[in-house]
């Protein structure tokens, strides 16, 4: 980082050797009532949600919506297309033929409930996010590998330079590191 | 695999998924490494080799069936369809084991597939792009694919919804675009993982663009493994949907041979069936030549193949119920086309199936030779030969004998028709190359989860769970 940008604290990042030592410690800054902090392992912690209090998703009410919308988008089609834009006599079949149109109204109801869960997740994840300032501390490269963090963010309101430092120091972690961010 | 005791790899009595001696940094290691430093770079090269001139023999038959026309094809009169949609229903089956493993198993939490589901998701997504390569090229005149598709343009007309051709499109597209959302949704974390230990700047610029800046947030992988779910609930009726489609190109037409109820479910069987073997096809020698035999275990290759021989089984079943129910029917026709199919001129395309499909899987209730690398390989290679004749057989010996003996024709492919099929193995294994060389070809973050240490209250002990 070159001299001329400036930087702030954004948070403190405490590491954690075992999943008991990280849930124990997340039962505590959630109960410290911290609002703007996260735990960040190599894979989904089994008891952590509860432990950090993450409400449950939405996700699938907006996946049920996608899905729906492939269905009625499915059966307009179909009818519009067959039936009535350019109707057109199949071996006598109806021009308007439920039973042949189901497999395609299924498929397109897969389809639209797949695009909006994977599109729903990036999006409640706000993800892509290329750049985050977690990425520039060195160990933080371990949490997707064998580690686990704990990070809490100065934007937090009841975040206090000193007394939020000394509280992570008493969560049982082996090293707190403070995370730098440049200003913009 | 001397170390390991019969009893430990029962797996009733919930023994380790991988061995013992793992713990969150050494898988990270075995997977990584592979990709990093690959260990067979000799080997890996000259394979690469080959599949790649298989890959450029496929595009000049290609080239050449398009400069000419479908007639280099041996498809003549009473066989319209021949290698291609033949090649077709054989590579989309290949996938459905990838799917099976991936959603169905994980909805019934069968941990054990967290070893292979990576894995075999791809060979599902090659496979599939193989698959799609022949409706593409078999049209003819090749110009107008796209009326597959209801898009406007000049002539006003749209596709017809009532033909299982059109179902087919969207059957096929939907599970190769909700294949490739949840293989790539399983990669993020992982690719965040090679990112995270690169030295190089292109490494960490490419994996680190393909993570999307993962960063293990709990509060993103709570809505990460919701969304898992859901994928593979959607991927569980899906893949059954899929086969029961392809199998209405042919259940539907009112041909003796083809126009049985029975279609759906038997294709969905003996797709199952074809992928298992590839899969097994394509581990063996993975976790051989790269190290990974402590997390491909034995065990996983004795479940996958029980599902061979279990679905062998009902494969077998079907054959016998067509049989029966063509002699229940009291109808000639059908009678005929049954009897045309076992004694008639491809009996030897029926008998290759039989054997290779029904006879050869019975070695699988013997324990040992399920725990034999060399017997589950040859297996698995008969199992696929088995499976494309049944694929021959059921479009070829329909279509060659019509109802008037004065057409009747016989199909033999022509050297293009064969050239293509290598083609496609050719297109299969440089994308399953590249994919074991440059992506990680074991769900890390799965693997573990499942880790005795992965849970709280467990510490180190290792054990049940």
């Amino acid at each position: 980082m070159s001299a001329e940008h400036k930087t702030s604290l954004w948070g403190y990042l405490i590491e954690f050797e075992t999943v008991d030592q990280l849930i124990h410690a997340a039962e505590k800054v959630r109960d410290a009532g911290f609002d703007k902090w996260d735990a960040h392992t190599p894979f989904p912690v089994h008891g952590l949600d509860k432990a950090m209090g993450v409400k449950r998703t939405i996700l699938p009410y907006l996946v049920f919506v996608g899905g729906f919308t492939g269905l009625i988008i499915a059966i307009v089609m179909q009818w519009w297309m067959n039936a009535y834009d350019y109707p057109y006599i199949i071996s006598g079949k109806p021009m308007w033929s439920i039973p042949a149109n189901f497999p395609v109204m299924f498929e397109l109801t897969v389809l639209f409930s797949a695009f909006s869960t994977f599109f729903g997740m990036l999006g409640f994840n706000q993800l892509p996010e290329l750049y985050h300032p977690l990425f520039s501390a060195e160990r933080f490269r371990r949490a997707t590998s064998d580690r686990f963090f704990i990070s809490i963010e100065a934007k937090d309101p009841k975040f206090h330079a000193e007394k939020t430092r000394s509280f992570a120091d008493t969560l049982g972690g082996d090293a707190v590191e403070a995370v730098e961010e440049e200003d913009h | 695999m001397g170390t390991i005791t019969v009893d430990r790899d029962d797996p009733i009595k919930g023994k380790p998924l991988v061995e013992a001696h793992h713990d969150f940094g050494s898988v990270t290691d075995a997977v990584c490494s592979v990709v990093e430093k690959p260990p067979i770079t000799k080997a890996w090269w000259i394979s690469f080799f080959i599949a790649g001139s298989g890959l450029m023999l496929l595009l000049a038959m290609i080239a050449y069936l398009f400069w000419t026309g479908i007639g280099v094809w041996g498809v003549n009169n009473p066989v319209g369809w021949g290698f291609a949609i033949v090649n077709f229903v054989f590579w989309v089956g290949i996938g459905h084991a990838g799917t099976l493993i991936s959603a169905i198993l994980f909805l019934f939490r069968q941990q054990w597939r967290t070893s292979i589901n990576r894995f075999a998701e791809a060979m599902t997504i090659f496979a599939v792009i193989c698959a799609l390569v022949f409706p593409g090229i078999h049209v003819g005149r090749v110009w107008f694919a796209w009326w597959m598709f209801p898009l406007p343009y000049q002539q006003m007309a749209w596709p017809q919804f009532r033909s299982p051709l059109l179902w087919d499109v969207f059957a096929v597209g939907t599970y190769f675009t909700v294949s490739l959302l949840f293989w790539y949704m399983g990669l993020i974390p992982d690719l965040a993982t090679i990112r995270d230990r690169a030295t190089s700047g292109i490494r960490r610029f490419a994996y680190g663009l393909f993570s999307l800046g993962w960063r293990g947030s709990n509060r993103q992988w709570h809505v990460y493994e919701r969304a898992y779910l859901l994928l593979a609930a959607l991927a569980t009726p899906l893949v059954l949907s899929v086969h029961s489609v392809v199998s209405f190109d042919f259940a539907v037409a009112n041909l003796p041979g083809w126009h049985t109820t029975i279609f759906p479910p038997y294709f969905v069987a003996g797709a199952i069936f074809s992928g298992f073997a590839m899969v097994v096809f394509l581990a063996v020698p993975a976790r051989e030549l790269y190290g990974l035999k402590s997390i491909i275990t034995m065990r996983h290759l004795e479940s996958m193949n029980k599902i061979i021989l279990a679905t062998g089984s009902m494969v077998g079943y079907a054959y016998a119920i067509e049989f029966f129910v063509a002699w229940y029917s009291g109808n000639i026709y059908e009678q005929f086309a049954f009897q045309n199919r076992a004694f008639g001129p491809y009996w030897w395309a029926y008998w290759t199936m039989a054997s290779c499909n029904v006879f050869i899987p019975q070695v699988y209730w013997f324990k040992k030779m399920r725990r034999s690398i060399p017997v589950m390989m040859v297996v698995a290679f008969f199992v696929n030969v088995g499976m494309w004749f049944e694929r021959f057989v059921i479009t070829v010996t329909s279509l060659h004998r019509d109802f008037l003996p004065g057409s009747w024709g016989f199909y033999m492919p022509t050297w293009v028709d064969i050239c293509t099929l290598i083609g496609s193995f050719g297109l299969f294994f440089t994308l399953f190359l590249l994919f074991i060389r440059f992506l990680p070809m074991v769900a890390i973050a799965e693997i573990k989860g499942v880790l005795p240490q992965a849970h709280a209250g467990h510490g180190h002990e290792g054990g049940e769970h």
